[in-house]
């Protein structure tokens, strides 16, 4: 079982190369892309059912003895969330090769690299989750941000290139922050080894312990687009092509929050930067949503509404608690999931309609009830709205924090709550204006959106186009899945439990990766 | 542990000029500080691996630790494929726009003017390094 633990890697990273092979034969790249995460997939159900027990998988690379060596382990928490990244990215290259990655002005998208690129960003988000020390993380974070880079920017269209600069350059200096404190853990405790750290870190003195902590803590923060290190998101995701947002959203953001998930659990278990955890959580939650209300863009309300929810999963971290954990690791898969239907979906309203922002939508459930019901489900399921799994995600982070008996989590609780409410304001403002509406009346204007701006530069182009079979089906599959996760909530959510109660449990990870 | 006077200043010096660099609008200076902070980094990184000397094989008493310079030489080979990245970006750039200056979000400054947004007045506060040709080439 442990041979199949580096195929996660190896697999993507061998397909890029194929793929870039391959490059003057399209159909060729796109059998390659969608075998190679069918593969991952498959070993992500099997790495579930080999960890489900609680036993952990631990590959040391090259035969070097552990604490030497570069490690890879999978636990219960590494194991689910390659499963449903490798899911996701699976459903997102359907939904790219339907769209051939060309809408509006994209025409002449160099389409040869967008596959083997999408495969080394796989490779990097695979790697990241499996990394059993922190340079390895380091590294894991650099493949999939480079590949990031090049997939934001292709088409190399005016907008993009400006947004592209600035999540490239916010992008580099959080990884040289991440660097500096991987040099200066290694130079506090003499490795980089995770479990090593975790052993070693409480001999240190308490000031250095901050230090570290908080250096590390502010490098995963930026990726993970926590306020207030959360500015360039809605400034960048919402400029690329639609599959690549929609991949963007749901897996990047996840893997800066998995980053922290293990900072706090494994590296650093201790309580002492929790409060400051809470109270970024409330403030990216409230700040998140606020600007959610404030846009005219489908793609850039949906990009503050993650900035929002990335509070929610900072909070159950923040909690401290193997209940909160467990919440926290349960709404990541809900909001990987959600999250990027979501995005999917306005790929698809911006295919049928040829624009996304609502003041020039209007008559879309005449035009395609379908595309309704792929807006509506997954639209409530994030607004939180039972029996959806968002509510039940919701309800457990609550609970968590309704156990906790002090104000300041009491306050993030009903900011949380708050933020739910909130959140289905500007989500039902674009079923009500963009489905409901007809579209004759778009011209008239509209009282819901009477207080919003519409991007001055953006070309008002509406070119209204069939939706091509694999977007179609390759949402309906996300929305599906997004169901599945309600319909399989009570098993999924006592697996998370169980990871939660393990990784709150730091020294079980210690023993299982250096084999004491 | 020791730490070289030396090594320590040039990187307070790299860091300083780095950050200062990449606060700036014109991507080419962007692209220098990214530089000089990859730079600051790898010198910290080297100042980790103890003090100079020490032969580089183990066996011999005290060798100098290997951990730090693998991690350097990763660090550069990604800081200089990142830079490759960004010189295509600012020729792009500058092959779209003939300029090389990061412009703020259309959307956010129609959104901080409030009621009635000009697309004009976002290029026009700050003067570009190139003179700006008219014609598209």
């Amino acid at each position: 079982m442990t041979a199949l633990v580096p195929l996660v890697v190896i697999l993507p990273i061998l397909g890029a190369a194929g793929a870039l092979v391959a490059s003057g034969r399209p159909r060729l790249q796109r059998t390659i892309a969608a075998v190679t995460l069918t593969a991952v997939l498959g070993i992500g159900i099997a790495l579930i059912a080999a960890v489900a027990d609680g036993g952990m998988l631990v590959m040391p690379v090259g035969g070097w003895p552990v604490p030497f060596g570069i490690v890879l382990v999978v636990d219960r928490l590494s194991a689910l969330l390659l499963t449903v990244s490798a899911a996701v990215l699976l459903a997102v290259l359907v939904f790219s090769i339907g769209q051939g990655i060309a809408d509006g002005d994209d025409r002449e998208a160099p389409v040869s690299i967008f596959y083997p690129t999408y495969l080394v960003l796989a490779a990097g988000v695979f790697d990241a989750f499996i990394a059993g020390d922190l340079f390895n993380l380091y590294v894991g974070f650099e493949i999939l941000l480079v590949s990031s880079y090049v997939l934001i920017t292709v088409g190399g269209t005016e907008p993009r290139i400006r947004a592209g600069t600035t999540y490239i350059v916010v992008s580099l200096v959080s990884s040289t922050l991440f660097l500096a404190a991987v040099g200066a853990v290694y130079a506090a405790t003499g490795t980089v080894n995770m479990a090593q750290i975790a052993e070693r870190v409480q001999a240190l003195p308490p000031g250095v312990q901050v230090l570290l902590h908080v250096m590390l803590l502010t490098a995963f923060g930026i990726k993970a687009a926590v306020f207030p290190l959360s500015f360039w998101l809605p400034d960048s995701y919402p400029t690329a092509i639609a599959p690549v947002t929609a991949v963007f959203a749901g897996l990047l953001t996840k893997v800066g929050v998995y980053a922290i998930l293990r900072t706090e659990t494994t590296l650093f278990p201790g309580p002492e930067l929790n409060p400051v955890l809470l109270v970024v959580a409330g403030l990216t939650m409230l700040v998140g949503v606020l600007g959610a209300i404030a846009q005219a863009d489908i793609k850039r309300m949906l990009s503050f509404t993650l900035v929002s929810h990335i509070g929610y999963l900072i909070m159950g971290v923040g909690l401290g608690t193997a209940a909160g954990t467990a919440a926290a690791i349960f709404y990541t898969v809900h909001h990987i999931v959600v999250q990027t239907t979501l995005f999917l979906t306005a790929g698809l309203i911006e295919r049928r309609a040829g624009t996304t922002t609502i003041t020039r939508l209007g008559g879309l459930l005449a035009a395609s009830p379908l595309l309704g019901v792929l807006y509506l489900v997954p639209a409530l399921n994030l607004g939180g709205i039972p029996p959806f799994s968002g509510f039940l995600g919701k309800l457990g982070l609550l609970e968590a924090g309704a156990a906790a008996n002090d104000p300041l989590t009491y306050a993030v609780v009903g900011i949380a709550v708050l933020t739910s409410l909130l959140t289905l304001y500007p989500l039902v403002r674009v079923w009500n204006v963009s489905f409901w509406r007809p579209a004759a009346q778009v011209a008239e204007g509209s009282r819901l959106t009477d207080e919003l701006h519409e991007d001055p530069f953006r070309p008002a182009t509406v070119d209204t186009r069939s939706l091509a079979a694999p977007m179609v089906l390759a949402t309906a599959g996300m929305v599906l899945l997004g169901v599945g996760i309600t319909v399989f909530a009570g098993p999924l959510y006592q697996y998370a439990s169980d990871a939660g109660a393990t990784l709150q449990d730091w020294p079980v990870y210690v023993r299982g990766v250096l084999g004491r | 542990m020791s730490v070289s006077i030396a090594l320590l200043g040039a990187m307070a010096v790299l860091y300083a000029c780095g950050v200062y660099l990449l606060l700036d609008k014109s991507v080419t200076r962007i692209i220098i500080g990214v530089l000089l902070i990859g730079n600051a980094t790898n010198l910290l990184l080297l100042s980790l691996a103890g003090p100079p000397g020490a032969p580089p094989i183990a066996g011999s008493g005290t060798s100098s630790d290997p951990l730090p310079q693998a991690l350097i030489l990763t660090a550069i080979v990604i800081t200089f494929a990142v830079s490759a990245f960004l010189m295509a970006l600012v020729y792009r750039s500058w092959r779209l726009a003939q300029e090389d200056r990061v412009e703020r979000d259309a959307a956010d400054v129609a959104i901080g003017q409030g009621d009635a947004p000009e697309p004009e007045e976002a290029s026009a506060d700050e003067e570009s390094e190139f003179d700006r040709p008219g014609a598209e080439q």
